[in-house]
């Protein structure tokens, strides 16, 4: 098992309270496992990508423990997590498109990053030039400043240099949303391409767009509400998706082919829940249309089938 | 009501714009009342900029943009503009940035009686915004008052459609008006088009998405570097698409139960560019688009020599 993440907290510090973006969240990640955590915006799936790396000033490490091959990651630690990031665990920040310093040449960037890590310059820079040739970058990117590069050149610039150093879990959150259909597709398969050449052990593909991750993620992980509503195989996941919440928010996707005339989709009513002062129990429950009595308790995140956890009491 | 006839449009750049940029080239199609038009294009494709010629935010280089006949370049004092916005309205990506986030949201609604309607009463008005607000099904107890950071992305959005409403509009320009809003409800601004549609309203859908593209258009124009590279009804384009550049963009669209390598990848030039196979020299020597059925065409974007 390569990473084990036993109920996680994460609360943002406000002035009128604690957000609680991540509110026990649990999960296991195999060795060689691309994992896509979706959800939509405010479902805390930034924040549980962002704790396993980097907490930033607003975020408080509250409870639980993350477990990255058997040893306990500090994340409440900046300066002890500082030994793990970038050569264990790495990120492609949300946004890394404009996390380029545009006054510096792409090269001199890289040499600042690596002096910083303490690691010589000389030592990688063949295997880096290999690397920008396999996303199909010519190593004369490193001499360009990042105005001169296309969003789908400077994306897949950040991927390798996140990757540089082999690290055993990598955090890609909304690598693609930015992009173009087209670069979307290079840009996901290069993904999978790294891990599969053991770049990356295994990776956490952080997305709104389920139809994007299924096509590169062996599970998929759906999280409402600050928790893990469902996770599941990738296939398990779209075609026999469990969670109320699940199957309403795949029942809403406009697939090429579906008209309006012939198949008229439905929203999810409602809204998401407030995560300063949650409601108790499941958190989707004003929204779901089988929530009963027995929903204003939390139902556990548990295993249904082979590798399929729901958080449901009516999912059994 | 809509009509584009070769329609350009060159930004200057370079000192004294010496030398331009070609957004838009010779792009004709037309929005009926009741239909819906969607145009799909990667980002640089011109498809925006389309949009805002068409609200009269941008001005036309070449070529006529007609709405029932008149040519609205010719619309040049105060009051004329101020009719044809009457008729013709646009809703755009981030609705947050579309309002004031010091003011309630509603404040966009009154804006429309301070400009268009200061005769109308107050009661008569507080009726003619419930009523648009229904159309948009949202509750007005729940918008009044609210400032934006209060409401969803689209109820938001769906309050700016509602605000476009209140004028009698017969053309509404949708620019990527759900590409910000949640799965859960995008699907609610676009079954709200679609109903929109069946009240004789005509729209102009303007995405990058193709499937949400499909979902709602009757008719769909796809666009490339600034040209149309193909266009037709909507679920003839969809079920045989012609040109090379448009089935490369469909099998690109990351689909649910369907993956990328379970398609075989089609070996470049299996199906060669029906336009290229009539004018060789592409599309610097034809018309800028060729009839392959009655209601199909297919243009060209690359020019000479270069594949497309």
């Amino acid at each position: 098992m390569a990473l084990q993440v036993s109920d996680l907290r994460v609360h943002y510090r406000t002035v009128r309270g604690d957000v609680r973006a991540l509110d026990g969240v649990t999960f296991a990640l195999a060795d060689g496992e691309i994992t896509g955590l979706a959800g939509e915006s405010g479902s805390g799936k930034t924040t549980l990508g962002k704790s396993l790396v980097r907490l930033d000033g607003r975020m408080r490490h509250v409870g639980g423990r993350v477990e990255l091959d058997g040893r306990e990651l500090p994340i409440g630690d900046s300066a002890r997590m500082d030994r793990f990031r970038f050569h264990e665990v790495s990120v492609i920040p949300q946004y890394a498109m404009s996390a380029l310093n545009p006054t510096r040449r792409i090269g001199t960037m890289v040499r600042e990053l690596l002096r910083s890590r303490g690691i010589g310059h000389r030592a990688v820079r063949p295997e880096l030039e290999r690397r920008l040739r396999l996303v199909g970058l010519a190593p004369e990117v490193l001499d360009r400043y990042p105005i001169e590069l296309s969003g789908g050149m400077k994306q897949r610039v950040v991927m390798v240099l996140s990757t540089l150093l082999d690290p055993a879990l990598l955090v890609a959150d909304e690598v693609t949303s930015a992009l173009d259909v087209s670069t979307q597709r290079a840009v996901a398969e290069a993904l999978v391409e790294f891990r599969d050449r053991g770049y990356v052990r295994s990776m956490i593909v952080v997305t709104h767009d389920l139809s994007l991750v299924y096509q590169i993620a062996d599970s998929i992980m759906v999280m409402y509400g600050g928790r893990l509503a469902e996770k599941a195989p990738a296939d398990a996941l779209v075609t026999a998706p469990r969670h109320p919440y699940t199957r309403r928010l795949l029942a809403a996707l406009p697939e090429p082919g579906v008209r309006h005339e012939d198949k008229r989709l439905a929203g999810i009513p409602g809204g998401p829940p407030e995560l300063l002062d949650p409601p108790a129990g499941c958190r989707f429950r004003a929204r779901c249309p089988l929530a009963d009595d027995r929903c204003a308790e939390q139902p556990p995140f548990t295993e249904v089938a082979p590798a399929h956890f729901v958080a449901c009491w009516k999912a059994g | 009501m809509l009509e584009l006839d070769s329609v350009s449009k060159v930004f200057p750049r370079g000192a004294f714009g010496r030398s331009g940029v070609t957004a838009v080239r010779d792009v004709s199609f037309a929005v009926r009342p009741g239909e819906v038009v969607s145009l799909i294009g990667e980002s640089g494709s011109g498809k925006s900029t389309i949009g805002r010629m068409v609200l009269r935010l941008a001005s036309v280089t070449r070529g006529r943009i007609t709405f029932d006949g008149a040519d609205i370049a010719g619309l040049t004092r105060t009051r004329q503009l101020r009719e044809y916005h009457r008729r013709v309205q646009g809703v755009f990506q981030d609705p947050f940035s579309s309002c004031n986030p010091v003011f309630p949201a509603d404040r966009v609604l009154d804006a429309v009686r301070r400009g268009y309607f200061p005769d109308v009463g107050a009661a008569e008005w507080r009726d003619r915004v419930d009523a648009a607000l229904e159309v948009v099904r949202l509750d007005p107890a729940q918008v009044r008052g609210r400032y934006p950071h209060q409401l969803s992305g689209g109820q938001l959005q769906r309050l700016l459609i509602a605000r476009a409403l209140l004028l009698d509009i017969r053309l509404l320009v949708a620019d990527e008006v759900i590409s910000m809003l949640d799965a859960s409800t995008r699907i609610d601004v676009l079954n709200l088009l679609a109903d929109l549609r069946a009240r004789g309203l005509g729209i102009l859908f303007v995405t990058h998405d193709l499937a949400l593209g499909n979902y709602v258009s009757d008719t769909t124009v796809i666009l490339r570097r600034g040209r149309v590279v193909e266009t037709g009804a909507t679920a003839t384009v969809f079920a045989d698409p012609l040109h090379p550049y448009t089935r490369r963009l469909l099998a690109s669209v990351p689909r649910l139960r369907r993956r990328w390598s379970d398609l075989p990848d089609e070996p470049a030039g299996a199906r060669p560019c029906p336009y290229h196979e009539r004018y060789p020299r592409g599309a610097a020597a034809g018309p800028p688009l060729l009839a392959v059925a009655d209601d199909h065409h297919v243009g060209c974007f690359a020019d000479d020599g270069k594949p497309c």
